[in-house]
């Protein structure tokens, strides 16, 4: 009975007590989710345009980080730093295009899932190798983006919203809106949803496979680069950065692997749900719960609603 | 010429049937026995110090060995991705350690096959997604295994009898009046005990795989429903495989805690050795017992040929060299797929079809 009580009762009479704390919780939850959201974009996006799940994506969050305040220490402005981050993204783009999938083209699914983990690993060691493995400070204020928080008080308490975690979302939903109107109204956005749905058709109206691949990369990159900008400012840049893309992975199962706002939403049902979760039943369990409570919503999702809340019915059930 | 099958004739279907049909085969293997057994104990590798070669290279090789059969027989045979590679030998160092402090007397190497039993109870019940779902889908339900585990070697203390260090730890144990495992000793005794227990582990893998269940796995890899067709429950057959699996790695996570590290926390079975693991299966080949060998073994040394060459003939410090073999392991995973989806168990393949012929081309 009192266990029942524990899991039942207790945790809505504190929500209820201290509201403030769970708008708190709330927020918090919702700009975790918010990033997750990005990371899972970047998964989406090349698996919407190739079919590749492209397991390097948590690595690019970090190697667009790193680089990005290892350049800005090497004494180049931020915004040049920026570009600079860039190039090497359309530069890795058509490397990975030239070197790995270009090679891999027709192998099974799984195989190309598995070159990207070898490309993890050879972008890990190259990464620690040219700048260093130590955590440094993303540099926030150096872009332009505004630091402090905005307090807003209630229920004799007070709520504090950090200004980066309004620009993260802010810009998370710019960055949709566009990547939306890219991919619906664009020429080449038709072109990646041509490639998408069937290469051959593709290739034989004259879309360039390969193009069409680099373009996915860097968008990717792009995608990665916002992440590791605001996830960096919440937490140091390290390569610890790259653990927390291990959640994209359910936060695909929930969204669905091909739906970009599925991305947006399953991350915040992840971002949200785990941080309540964490906060008002984790004691219960002795905290840490953070860890898995992600997947076993996804485990959930697998087996009652296996392609997602947004995503195309193919999946094959055994 | 060196490697062909014309004259030996069989009379019996046993014969036919046996484990090693070729004579060439037989005395192959006996010789590998032979270098294991005698050679390597006496001689050594030449060139590295004896500790080295027992602390470094081999008994970590027999032990990852045992790890990627186990992976193999899921992965490669049965056809289902497991992520959770890392956590199930936790399962299998913990529950040795618990079955340890639980029964002291115990002889250690019955502990050790125990804690393969608790972690095939443990697979099995991770295994259930794999009744609805697959590939990719699987990986989601296996990682979620991998951090629940991890999550719970660190807070249920009861796996680690509340100790402060949070880690397990082995301690002296003897078997026939000698030292076999904990901190004195002695890395010969170990190594024969690995050793020994990779040798009888590999037998029964050949043999149940050959069998009728093992057969059953490869119908499920192969197609699913048409395995159903014809009368292979999916239930049976996926839940044996990750049972069997599991035992596999359980045992070779207690056999790394208690008879190579001494001591382990919860570092030793995260997720990115879940992934050394895969690795391990993929580049020495999908469904290949004698892949597994290779896969294991190539994965572990040259990291840490690497290393140590790196250090000692060049004076590179740890941090470059841990870095390049890093580089090394993605652009060889990288590498092998482009040559040879099939990992290096095919290669050998071609290579004996080669020696079949030699010196004809054909």
């Amino acid at each position: 009975m009192e266990i029942l009580y524990a899991i039942l009762i207790a945790p809505f009479v504190e929500m209820g007590s201290y509201p403030d704390l769970f708008i708190q919780a709330l927020w918090d939850g919702f700009v975790a989710g918010t990033l997750y959201g990005l990371i899972a974009l970047g998964f989406v996006l090349i698996f919407k345009a190739s079919g590749v799940f492209n397991f390097s994506q948590p690595i690019l969050v970090v190697l667009a980080a790193l680089s990005l305040v290892s350049f800005y220490k090497m004494g180049i402005p931020a915004w040049i730093s920026v570009i600079l981050v860039l190039i090497l993204f359309y530069v890795l783009a058509w490397l990975v295009e030239r070197l790995i999938l270009r090679q891999l083209v027709n192998q099974d699914g799984n195989i190309l899932f598995m070159s990207t983990i070898g490309l993890t690993f050879i972008i890990i060691g190259a990464a620690q190798w040219i700048f260093g493995g130590v955590p440094s400070a993303m540099i926030v204020n150096e872009l332009g983006f505004p630091n402090g928080s905005l307090e807003w008080p209630m229920f004799d308490g007070g709520v504090y919203f950090e200004m980066i975690d309004i620009s993260a979302a802010v810009i998370a939903v710019i960055m949709i809106v566009i990547l939306a109107v890219f991919f619906s109204k664009t020429k080449i956005g038709r072109g990646l949803r041509a490639v998408a749905d069937d290469h051959q058709a593709a290739l034989s109206v004259g879309i360039s496979l390969n193009q069409i691949w680099v373009i996915v990369w860097f968008v990717a990159g792009i995608v990665a680069l916002v992440t590791g900008i605001f996830w960096g400012a919440r937490s140091d840049v390290s390569f610890a950065l790259q653990i927390i893309g291990f959640k994209a992975l359910p936060v695909l199962i929930i969204g669905g692997f091909t739906s970009i706002q599925g991305a947006i939403i399953g991350g915040l049902i992840i971002g949200l749900g785990e941080k309540i979760f964490e906060i008002y039943w984790g004691p219960l369990l002795g905290s840490g719960v953070e860890g898995w409570f992600a997947y076993v919503i996804a485990l959930v999702f697998l087996l009652y609603r296996p392609q997602g809340l947004f995503g195309d019915k193919l999946i094959e059930r055994v | 010429m060196f490697y062909r099958e014309t004259g030996q004739f069989k009379s019996k279907y046993k014969e036919e049937l046996a484990a090693f049909p070729l004579a060439e085969d037989k005395v192959g293997i006996a010789i590998l026995l032979v270098i294991a057994y005698v050679f390597i104990p006496i001689f050594g590798i030449p060139g590295l110090s004896f500790e080295f070669t027992m602390g470094a290279i081999m008994i970590p090789v027999f032990i990852f060995t045992i790890t990627t059969l186990g992976l193999n027989i899921l992965l490669g045979f049965a056809g289902q991705i497991s992520l959770g590679t890392g956590a199930f030998m936790g399962v299998g160092a913990y529950s040795c350690y618990k079955i340890m402090t639980i029964f002291p007397d115990l002889n250690i190497i019955i502990c050790v096959i125990l804690s393969g039993f608790v972690t095939a109870i443990v697979g099995m019940i991770f295994g259930l997604p794999s009744l609805k779902i697959k590939g990719f889908y699987l990986i989601v339900a296996t990682l979620a295994a991998q951090f629940f585990l991890e999550w719970a070697f660190i807070r249920v203390a009861w796996l680690y009898n509340y100790n402060d260090s949070g880690g397990i730890e082995g301690t002296n144990k003897e078997m026939f009046g000698l030292i076999v495992s904990g901190p004195q000793s002695d890395a010969l005794t170990r190594y024969f005990i690995v050793l020994t227990l990779l040798v009888l582990l590999t037998w029964l893998a050949s043999n149940v795989i050959r069998g009728r269940i093992g057969r059953s796995w490869m119908m499920i890899r192969d197609m699913d429903i048409a395995a159903e067709l014809i009368g292979v429950r999916p239930l049976t057959a996926k839940l044996s495989a990750f049972a069997f699996s599991s035992f596999y790695i359980g045992i070779s996570g207690a056999l790394m805690v208690f008879f190579w590290l001494g001591a382990a926390e919860v570092e030793s079975f995260d997720v990115s050795h879940s992934f050394t693991y895969l690795f391990m299966v993929i580049i020495g080949g999908l469904g290949s017992i004698t892949g597994s060998y290779m896969g294991a073994a190539l994965v572990w040394v040259i990291p840490v040929l690497i290393k140590e060459i790196g250090k000692t003939a060049f004076g590179f410090d740890a941090f470059v060299m841990e870095n390049f073999s890093i580089i090394f392991l993605g652009v060889a995973i990288v590498v092998i797929l482009i040559v040879e989806p099939h990992g290096l168990a095919r290669l050998w393949q071609i290579t004996k079809q080669k020696l079949r012929l030699w010196p004809f081309p054909y």
